[in-house]
């Protein structure tokens, strides 16, 4: 079996050629492996070798993020390899953000296994921790001798394709992302143990901490609506007959925006829902109960508003994920700036 | 969503049945909607009725699109 | 109230001349079971089909499954107020054909219906790859409107499953097990130093395909009340609904309820279980409002030190879920949660839609946005039609060799918030 093929990711001061004096330094590349690489290499046991070190300089990479991560992939591409490492950064943080944003755009667009590792305080792991897997180490290059071995088993463990563990068996950051797996007894069983810890007032551990929401402050008030162009955007699933776009029931993984620029109404004959969490009896009659178009063209022909937008954006609420819909905000948000739209209202079920 | 377009500099108001849900969320604005399989209308009240509730509704969030909030506010009546 | 629960075991299932139980198999006689369907003239066909674990079927899309069940002893029938006369149960004795469903598929009603895969890596999902099960493929009359159709297939469902029950009915019990919850002063003071425990019991009440029925009424026009654990073992509570396939409580799962199991199981040793608290998850905020401040209401009124919440679906019943966690809380109870997740397909999101900081003790039943592989089978029960329209499928999933690409909640009963299976989910 041929070894698998290893390309590590280090910064000028890792790679001996300086200290601060040398962090802008454009990214270059050695066919070997270089500085903590050599432990690494080592560390692989044989199964895996490192084929190339790219050494980038700190500063260099956080001034010029986007060409840098360009020339980086390019030269990686070259290598075709297996498996990307970065770091270990400790706790430096430009540093830390570095290899984690290199891994993952390498994992992004080069669908190549990637594994890094940081100090909890390194600002590149809470940033980085969701997107790639970051192995803990301690504060300090002191503890590289510890750190090596932990990247490279995991390393190996991506590269491999085999199941990887949870973080307190394999050694990385916890990422905060939510995994299935069987447990031996069944839910209603632990959520009674559990009740019996909590009324003795034993400590319990729950399954789920309660999440939590970001805020964004509130945009200042319309001054006078009858000047300003408003958009509809719903959650309730509304799309023209026959799903064109085949937005999903649940778990929409898309959104669709569609022209009323002709219309004063939503007709039952050319829109219906999609949404697979209500009863969409009353809806499929008359879809203007989620997206209130025909009161909304009589306000604007009456001069309550100034323009109603001449699209819709939907999609379905239910089962969707936040990071999904903060995806399709953040996207047609684009459009109805660029479109002059002052306001939205936004409907759900 | 809202919040992605509230960050886009737009105004929004969130007109919607289930408020907790959406205070949970973290939306600004929220008019509260008449039901989750009809948030903007009742047809029980056959067309004339439904239509003037669907009015109100969205003549109410027009309203909160223009008033100054500083924290999460619900238009209640 | 006290109900001794006769445990019939069976193993097989094959069609026969008469329905009966022998050895342990359990005879279907076809005809007859299409003979009950096919008294509602609503219904244009039906056709029977066995469907065995282990065995390489896939059935959809199923919208209900229904645990053969008889009342031996005791006031009433299985299902009061649906299929028997309205009557209290829950006392005396029944059978029940543990290890057999009668299940009910065939052509869509919404698309919250789903699947069963007997055999494969998505069987483990479902309870119902271990059971033998006896379907019912229905064709309803052309142009048939979605709530009689709904309606028709439901209470064939049940007919049928109390008919093929009453094949227990003089069969001697592999195992008996006696439930029993005295009225609240006497079941008080029987374990006097024992924690006074409670269920609430959330039912899906949103509409169509989303409802549930208790004692015939419509959970939608319920206010909370109070029952005896042992009601729902004779079938109570039934099932309308198919929220959404993963999370769906089918009528077998309030016949089996986990958590009254469970309960009654540490009853006596380490808590004293009062009974059950029944509520609903309706479409319009006061009703929200309503039924939790009733469920508090009970919670003081009776004295619960502890109790547990189940919900039935997700996303607006999150709301109702965090209500009666505030709400019993407040009452002076400590509260844990059991329900499912949905954070989406990469795991990253929040799971729930509605947070209160009183969720401090959650059970979790695993997240139903994973995308899972379902190869080919070599039969199909029902269609394979509307996979993609169904919730969990999406553009693409069914692929022209019959292999499936969906989200797990296209799964019957995967992530069923009962806390019936062992699937669940942590933080990696």
């Amino acid at each position: 079996m041929s070894k698998i093929k290893v390309v590590h990711y280090i910064n000028n001061f890792f790679a001996g050629i300086g200290g601060e004096e040398r962090a802008d330094i454009p990214p270059e590349v050695r066919e070997e492996a270089v500085g903590p690489g050599m432990a690494l290499d080592a560390a692989f046991g044989g199964e895996a070798e490192i084929v190339a070190t790219v050494i980038c300089g700190d500063t260099y990479y956080g001034e010029n993020m986007e060409a840098a991560k360009a020339a980086i992939l390019e030269m990686i591409k070259k290598y075709s390899p297996d498996l990307f490492v970065a770091g270990p950064a400790f706790n430096a943080g430009r540093y830390g953000v570095a290899c984690g944003s290199v891994a993952k755009a390498v994992e992004d667009e080069l669908g190549i296994p990637v594994v890094s590792a940081m100090y909890r305080e390194n600002p590149g792991t809470d940033m980085y921790k969701k997107d790639i897997h970051i192995i803990e180490t301690e504060i300090s290059a002191a503890d590289m001798r510890k750190a090596v071995p932990k990247l490279a088993r995991l390393g190996l463990k991506l590269a491999k394709g085999e199941d990887v563990g949870p973080p307190e068996e394999e050694g990385y950051h916890v990422r905060g992302i939510r995994v299935n797996y069987f447990n031996e007894k069944r839910a209603s069983e632990r959520g009674i143990e559990m009740l019996v810890k909590k009324m003795k007032g034993e400590e319990f551990v729950t399954e789920y901490p309660m999440p939590v929401f970001d805020r964004v402050s509130p945009n200042p008030a319309v001054k006078d609506i009858s000047k300003i162009k408003v958009a509809i955007v719903t959650s309730g699933g509304i799309v023209p007959q026959g799903n064109p776009d085949r937005i999903e029931s649940s778990s929409a993984t898309k959104y669709g925006i569609y022209d009323i620029s002709a219309m004063d109404s939503l007709g039952a004959d050319r829109f219906m829902t999609i949404h697979g969490g209500y009863d969409r009896a009353f809806v499929t009659e008359n879809p203007n109960l989620v997206v209130p178009l025909d009161v909304m063209r009589e306000m604007e022909k009456e001069g309550v508003i100034g323009e109603l937008a001449d699209y819709f954006v939907s999609t379905t609420g239910t089962g969707t994920s936040v990071g999904n819909a903060k995806g399709f905000g953040e996207d047609f948000s684009k459009k109805l700036v660029a479109d002059g739209v002052g306001a939205v209202i936004l409907t759900s079920t | 969503m809202v919040k992605e377009i509230e960050r886009a500099g737009i105004p929004v108001v969130h007109v919607a049945t289930v408020v907790p849900i959406s205070l949970t969320i973290g939306a600004n604005r929220i008019v509260p909607a008449v039901g989750i399989p009809y948030p903007l209308g009742n047809p029980n009240l056959g067309p004339d009725g439904d239509k003037k509730i669907r009015r109100a509704l969205v003549e109410k969030a027009l309203r909160a699109l223009q008033t100054e909030v500083d924290e999460q506010t619900v238009f209640e009546d | 109230m006290r109900l001794e629960l006769g445990k019939i075991r069976i193993t097989d299932v094959q069609f026969g001349e008469k329905t009966k139980v022998e050895n342990g198999t359990l005879y279907v006689n076809k005809k007859e079971l299409i003979d009950i369907a096919m008294e509602d003239d609503r219904i244009l066909s039906v056709n029977v089909e066995l469907a065995r674990p282990g065995e390489s079927v896939r059935i959809a899309p199923v919208k209900d499954v229904i645990e053969p069940r008889v009342k031996v002893e005791g006031s009433g029938g299985m299902f009061p107020g649906m299929i028997s006369k309205v009557k209290t149960v829950g006392s005396g004795r029944t059978h029940a054909l543990v290890g057999a469903t009668v299940l009910t598929c065939g052509s869509i009603v919404g698309f919250q219906e789903g699947i069963i895969d007997m055999s494969g890596p998505a069987a483990k999902y479902t309870p119902f790859s271990e059971t033998f099960n006896v379907c019912i493929v229905i064709e309803p009359r052309e142009g048939l409107e979605t709530h009689a159709y709904e309606e028709a297939a439901r209470r064939a469902g049940l007919k049928i499953g109390a008919f093929v029950g009453e094949a227990g009915r003089d069969v001697e019990p592999d195992e008996i097990v006696v439930y029993e919850t005295k009225p609240l002063l006497e079941q008080v003071a029987q374990y006097p130093d024992l924690p006074k425990v409670g269920y609430i019991h959330m039912l899906q009440s949103q509409g169509l395909l989303h409802d549930t029925y208790y004692y015939g009424v419509d959970a939608k026009q319920m206010v909370p009340t109070f029952m005896y654990p042992t009601e729902m073992m004779d079938g109570a509570i039934t099932s309308g609904n198919c929220v959404a396939p993963c999370d769906k409580v089918t009528t077998f799962h309030h016949l089996n309820n986990p958590v009254i199991e469970d309960l009654y199981k540490k009853h006596g040793k380490d808590i004293n279980f009062i009974g059950v608290i029944l509520t609903n998850e309706n479409v319009f905020l006061a009703d929200k409002e309503r039924s939790s401040d009733m469920v508090g209401k009970f919670v003081e009124f009776l004295g619960l030190d502890g109790v547990l919440i189940t919900e039935e679906g997700y996303g607006n019943p999150d709301t109702d879920l965090m209500m009666n966690c505030k709400k019993a809380t407040a009452a002076g109870a400590k509260v844990v949660l059991i329900t499912d997740e949905f954070p989406g397909r990469d795991g990253k999101s929040q799971s729930l839609a509605d947070a209160v900081p009183e969720a401090d003790a959650l059970v979790s039943c695993g997240q139903g946005n994973l995308i899972i592989e379902f190869p080919p089978m070599d039969k199909i029960i029902g269609t394979l039609d509307y996979i993609e329209t169904m919730i969990g499928g999406y553009e693409g999933s069914l692929r022209p060799d019959g292999s499936i690409e969906a989200e797990l909640q296209i799964i019957i009963a995967s992530t069923i918030a009962n806390g019936y299976n062992k699937l669940a989910a942590r933080t990696y």
